[in-house]
């Protein structure tokens, strides 16, 4: 069985692996680097529990191969806090329960950071449609809606008043 | 779901892929997005013996109008394709379409070159480019042509592509003054393939009639088709409720859809030809913005 | 009757009423949860599953050889295999008896056929796909009507020589001569056929195990996802001879249960042999269309219901036969005395003297099961029929369906009542929860709408449901589950540092118990929520509980934490007497701290008597503050609630889009409102899954026609709507806090409210009832038949 060698650089940190080909993206996260944040749902690429960021893009890590994403830079949900400090996504998460199980959550939050990268103050029904390639099972969305209301607020209060600072990365 | 095995290779370039193609003829599947070969690999419906990864091939990106086409790098994403401005401004009928393709992730990732050579018959992309009449270009070691959308379809997961060559572009033809689109899709819920989906187009002419007409149909057939007795119907004919009706009923007539979970033979053919009446209103509507 | 429930205790304590934020967080949010498949123990090994195509058919060989030249697996395991050992076959919590791996015959399309082992999931699946099997197809039968049709093939010829029929049992509940005699008097009677689809709970979160089995030391360790940890460590023991302290049951973090967790499926016996047989850890962990195509399913309930009233609308009585498809074994999850669950239930909100209820259990080629998809044993069927029979006599007599509601209603000063099929309902106030839910949608503009839009030729549609729920099993006198008797339990442990560790006996799946348990404790003994740990799903640890599911988690293990707490707080005070120089009568308690009455400013924290219990006991009394309660409930409790659902058809499609929804829920009182909106929003999204997008439906030759995410419609967060939630509050009478089960009502509630509205704005074309799923092509198919679109 052959292996290629691929180097990935994950939540900032270059990272190297002899896979098969055939190895998925999400096995690699899982069981050859140890991040289990990211999870499996299902097999055809409908729950985007494994939702991951492949350079800068939300991507479904379950419908990619490992040694596709070889010379890309991958965030997954264990790169989002910066030590004590929750992205603003995570806190609003906490915040207004957006979570119950939290098998989807960090997919789920994986999109809702890419939604607002792309747009800093979605509505309603663009946040419903920017998650909609992510299901929940357990809150009926309505409290993850309000999440990302709160953390797309706070993100876009931080840019603003964070005039010459760093603004708060989407990512 | 855990893939076989097979061997993956990324060629530097198009010569490189061209000669990987041709020593491994019918061996190889091209790897563009995965979004619609991966779920296959992984459930084994799918198995090839080496999978060529396009992502370093140069050329295959880029949307740009020539003065003839629209031309569209097979390898643009949905996303690439739905945030460009001309597209949103000048294309509306692309801008349906890349708005209810998948998901996020999938139209991230996932690519206009893909899906077309994919040929999932209830995909939507052929649908547009069978009512506007585009050309699909692919390029071998030996030639590059051009195939008319109306040659490339030949059924179910099957195109006139041959297994050497390479999808490269797709040109859809510059959008007239008086012409308008639309694409309407029926989907058991978002994210879903098409339980039909209709793509129209419509010229209009300075009096007002309908000079030409270009209907192409998803999910009601092994493959998607052109609906070429609504388009006769409509040619030379002013735009009304009634036409669509009867355009609309052809288009569903000539539909030859399966039943399956998305629906009963006697109800993708209404959905045919209701979505064909919603699709050439708003055509219309563009068409008379546009004039 | 309110409608909030007013804080005892500080915000800094944090107990009841208080929306605490979920103290099981910190770590989902940060993706650092533990679920099963996150857990990579030493050596490690791999099972995977070979599954039958054929939904029936004889085996006539397996060939493993090219399997096992793969380097790498070590093992294909066949139920010839397991015959020797007798394992084979395994219990059902129905008391039927079930395929571990085949011997002969494979009853449903991907039954389990042998298992593999191997070094890596990516091995074990290559494995998978080498094994070989030699099937005979047989015919199938898919149809539990025609199941009992007589000549029928038996799909069951191992059961006794008097049960050569697919007829698994006949179960009746109620009075069938009064009823028949009331009916035949009813001025009014309609009936209906309804048809509550197989369904599939699809927790985001597969089932797996890891069996570790420790031949030196004679120790299996069974980390697994399940809803009730210790019941299976007692079913294990029984089955495989281990003796019982040697089985450890733990369960991790898991991604939803919604009742599919409950059962024992092939998979976790299979880990478990193989770790015996090879004495290394090995996981299993479904993948999604195993999980949908084999699994325990929900509902495939065929009801045919009439119901009689007087020319007022008045209802006297309810008549109910029922087809109970159970696939080819019962392995229905129901407590022992109730092959059909609660469905007897049926009567609902409405006071009426009689009723007669019957269900048929039926084998078919399907998967086993008759698990909950988050209700309590079958109350949605029951909920389900009734709501829509009501509404039918509503539109038949042109009366409506609120006013026909409010004048059937059960009266707030007829509880406790007892219903014709024998429950005793604890509390209710009925009238007031739907006109809450009117006022809020605006009932009456919506209907002068409705009116305005029917003379235009649009469809549109006002559905009701008032439903009660029956949760929290169960007395000890009538609920079990193989003999064990349904109480459940709380250990509580108070730290000399005045900090807390509490035990309980069942398992949270994703409804906050590390939250909601601590809110408990603080309201009862005045720690902060901050200061209490709540464990759970370690059967070496945890006290012994009957687990999570019919929303038995609050009116049960609550109600024992309670109790444990306030056995807690009775020592408590003898200390606080002993510190304080004073008689235990001459205290006060007030949350965390007792006082000397009158004398306010003579007092001692909780925390302070939790250390002197440790350093400055009296003499004569035992050290240390803890107790543990075993709560054997004296009833369930029946929460309630009324939903009302506005919906608009598009008539060229057969859409129907939800256009407002409010829920009005009174789950008596409240330990965390945040929560409690959040199980109401997840219970509502479970409610309208099965009503216009979920089914598990099956070709004639028995295929799974749903079995990936691709066909299975999990709604995602467009197709839900934005839920709107209200609350009334009457405390159940019997239960220590006056709380009631929350997390499934919703699910139970919202189905025939969606029904309703459809069939009211269809009402005037002569339409009585759509199954649900109400797809666009089923909705699409009676206009057409009609002539509407």
């Amino acid at each position: 069985m052959t292996t290629q060698h691929i180097t990935v650089t994950v939540n900032g940190e270059a990272r190297e692996a002899d896979v098969e080909p055939r190895l998925l993206l999400v096995h690699l996260l899982r069981d050859v680097f140890g991040l289990t944040g990211t999870h499996i749902g299902c097999d055809t690429s409908n729950c985007g529990a494994c939702t991951i960021h492949v350079d800068g893009e939300s991507a479904k890590s379950c419908t990619m191969l490992a040694v596709q994403a070889d010379g890309r830079s991958i965030t997954t949900i264990e790169g989002m806090a910066s030590g004590a400090t929750l992205h603003p996504l995570q806190q609003a998460f906490w915040d207004q329960h957006g979570l119950q199980c939290g098998f989807c959550t960090p997919g789920m939050i994986r999109q809702a950071a890419w939604l607002l990268g792309q747009n800093a103050d979605p509505s309603e029904a663009e946040i419903r449609e920017g998650i909609s390639g992510n299901l929940c099972r357990c809150t009926g969305y309505v409290n993850i809606v309000k999440s990302i209301q709160q953390a797309a607020g706070e993100m876009r209060t931080a840019a603003e008043t964070q005039v010459g600072a760093q603004p708060v990365a989407a990512s | 779901m855990i893939p076989g095995q097979f061997d993956y290779v990324r060629p530097a370039d198009m010569a490189e892929t061209l000669r990987i193609l041709k020593d491994r003829e019918g061996e190889a599947k091209l790897l563009s997005g995965g979004y619609s070969l991966l779920p296959l690999i992984k459930l084994r419906l799918a198995q090839p013996a080496l999978l060529v990864d396009l992502r370093d091939v140069a050329g295959l990106d880029g949307i740009a109008e020539t003065d003839d086409y629209l031309r569209i790098g097979a390898r643009a994403t949905h996303r690439q394709i739905h945030e460009m401005p001309m597209v949103r401004d000048r294309y509306p009928l692309l801008h349906d379409v890349t708005a209810v393709i998948g998901d996020p992730q999938v139209r991230n990732w996932g690519t206009i070159g893909g899906s077309v050579a994919h040929a999932d018959p209830a995909s939507d992309w052929p649908a547009v480019l069978l009512a506007t009449s585009s050309t699909i270009i692919c390029r071998s070691q030996s030639r590059e042509r051009a195939i008319a959308a109306r040659e490339f379809f030949l059924d179910t997961f099957t195109t006139a592509i041959e297994p050497t060559e390479v999808l490269t572009e797709i040109r859809i033809p510059r959008r007239p003054r008086g012409a308008g689109g639309a694409y309407q899709k029926l989907e058991r819920k978002v994210g879903d393939f098409a339980t039909v989906g209709v793509a129209a187009v419509v010229r209009l002419g300075a009096n007002g009639r309908i000079e030409s007409a270009g209907i192409g149909l998803t999910g009601v057939a092994e493959t998607p088709f052109a609906a070429t007795d609504a388009e006769a119907i409509l040619a030379g004919n002013a735009p009304a409720e009634e036409l669509f009706r009867k355009a609309a009923a052809a288009a569903g007539a000539q539909s030859r859809p399966a039943g399956d979970v998305r629906g009963p033979v006697e109800y993708k053919r209404a959905m045919a030809a209701e979505l064909t009446v919603r699709a050439l209103r708003t055509a219309v509507e563009r068409a008379l913005a546009n004039a | 009757m309110t409608t909030e429930t007013t804080p005892r205790t500080s915000p800094e304590i944090g107990g009841m009423g208080h929306s605490v934020k979920r103290k099981e967080d910190p770590r989902f949010i940060r993706g650092a949860g533990e679920y099963i498949d996150d857990l990579v123990l030493p050596g490690m090994l791999w099972l995977d599953i070979v599954r039958s195509p054929y939904a029936h058919a004889t085996i006539k060989g397996i060939d493993a050889s090219e399997a096992l030249k793969i380097p790498g697996v070590l093992a294909v395991i066949t139920g010839a295999d397991l015959e020797k050992a007798g394992l084979h076959w395994m219990p059902t919590l129905a008391g039927d008896k079930q395929m571990v791996l085949p011997t002969t015959t494979v009853m449903y399309q991907s039954q389990e056929v042998a298992a593999v082992v191997a070094t890596s999931r990516y091995i074990a699946a290559d494995g998978v796909a080498a094994v070989l099997v030699d099937y005979e197809p047989l015919p199938v039968i898919v149809d539990p009507h025609k199941a009992l049709e007589p000549g029928a093939m038996v799909l069951r010829p191992d059961r006794a020589a008097d049960k050569q029929t697919n007829r698994i049992w006949h179960w009746e509940s109620g009075d069938a001569a009064k009823t028949d005699a009331a009916l035949a008097a009813a001025d009014v009677r309609v009936s209906e056929d309804i048809y509550i689809p197989r369904i599939h709970v699809a927790s985001i979160e597969t089932c797996g195990c890891i069996a570790d089995w420790d031949a030196v030391r004679g120790q299996m360790t069974l980390h697994m996802t399940s809803q009730a940890p210790h019941a299976i460590r007692t079913v294990l023991a029984l089955v495989s001879g281990l003796p019982e302290q040697n089985i450890r049951v733990k369960t991790h973090d898991m991604g939803g249960g919604f009742g599919g967790k409950v059962p024992v499926y092939p998979g976790y016996v299979l880990a478990v042999v193989a770790s015996l047989t090879v004495g290394k850890p090995v996981k299993w962990i479904e993948d999604r269309s195993e999980n949908l195509q084999a699994d325990s399913f929900a509902r495939d309930y065929h009801i045919h219901a009439e119901l009689g009233a007087t020319k007022a609308g008045k209802i006297t009585s309810l008549k109910v036969k029922t087809i109970a498809d159970h696939g080819y074994t019962d392995a229905a999850a129901d407590p022992s005395k109730f092959p059909a669950g609660l469905f007897n239930v049926i009567t609902g909100s409405y006071d009426f003297d009689n009723a007669f209820v019957e269900v048929d259990g039926v084998y078919t080629n399907k998967p086993p099961g008759g698990v909950a998809y988050r209700c309590s044993f079958r109350v949605t069927e029951a909920v389900h029929a009734i709501e829509r029979m009501v509404d039918i006599l509503a539109h038949d007599i042109g009366k409506d369906p609120a006013q026909l509601r409010m004048e059937n209603f059960i009266q707030p000063e007829q509880f406790p009542y007892k219903t014709p099929t024998g429950w005793e309902y604890d509390s209710g106030n009925y009238g007031v929860a739907l006109q809450k839910a009117m006022d809020m949608i605006g009932y009456d503009d919506l209907r002068k709408e409705q009116a305005a839009k029917r003379a235009k030729g649009e469809l549109m549609g006002i559905g009701i449901s008032s439903f009660t729920e029956i949760v929290g099993a169960g007395p000890s006198h009538d609920f079990d589950i193989i003999g064990l008797k349904m109480f459940d339990s709380c250990e509580i442990r108070v730290h000399p540092t005045g900090k807390v560790l509490a035990r309980i006996g069942v398992q949270t799946t994703g409804q906050g118990h590390e939250t909601t348990f601590a809110q408990i404790i603080a309201e009862e003994l005045g720690f902060p929520v901050g200061d209490i740990k709540i464990e759970y799903g370690d059967t070496d640890t945890a006290p012994y509980g009957l687990g999570t599911y019919a929303s038995r988690s609050t009116p049960v293990a609550g109600a024992a934490t309670a109790m444990a707490a306030r056995k807690i707080r009775d020592k408590a005070r003898k200390l606080a007497a002993h510190l304080l120089e004073a008689s235990e009568e001459d205290l006060e308690w007030e949350p965390g701290k007792f006082s000397v009455k009158g004398s306010p400013d003579r007092f001692k924290t909780i925390q302070e008597i939790a250390f002197a219990a440790y350093t400055n006991h009296p003499a004569g009394m035992e050290a240390g503050l803890e107790a543990v309660d075993y709560y054997d409930p004296p009833n369930l409790t029946f929460p309630f609630g009324s939903y009302i659902c506005v919906v608009d058809i598009d008539k060229g499609t057969g859409q129907v889009h939800i256009r407002r929804f409010v829920a009005v829920d009174d789950c008596g009182n409240i330990i965390n409102p945040m929560i409690v909106d959040g199980q109401i929003h997840g219970g509502l999204t479970m409610g309208l899954a099965p009503s216009l997008y979920e089914a598990i439906t099956y070709d004639e030759l028995g295929n799974n026609l749903a079995g990936t995410f691709m066909d299975y419609l999990v709604p995602t967060a467009v197709e839900t709507p934005a839920w709107e939630t209200g609350k009334t509050i009457t405390p159940s009478p019997h239960h220590p806090l006056g709380a009631k089960g929350v997390g499934e009502s919703a699910t139970v509630g919202a189905p025939p409210a969606i029904a309703n509205a459809v069939v009211d704005a269809l009402w005037h074309l002569g339409v009585r009832n759509v199954d649900i799923p109400m797809t666009p092509q089923k909705i699409w198919a009676i206009l057409h038949e009609k002539g509407i679109s």
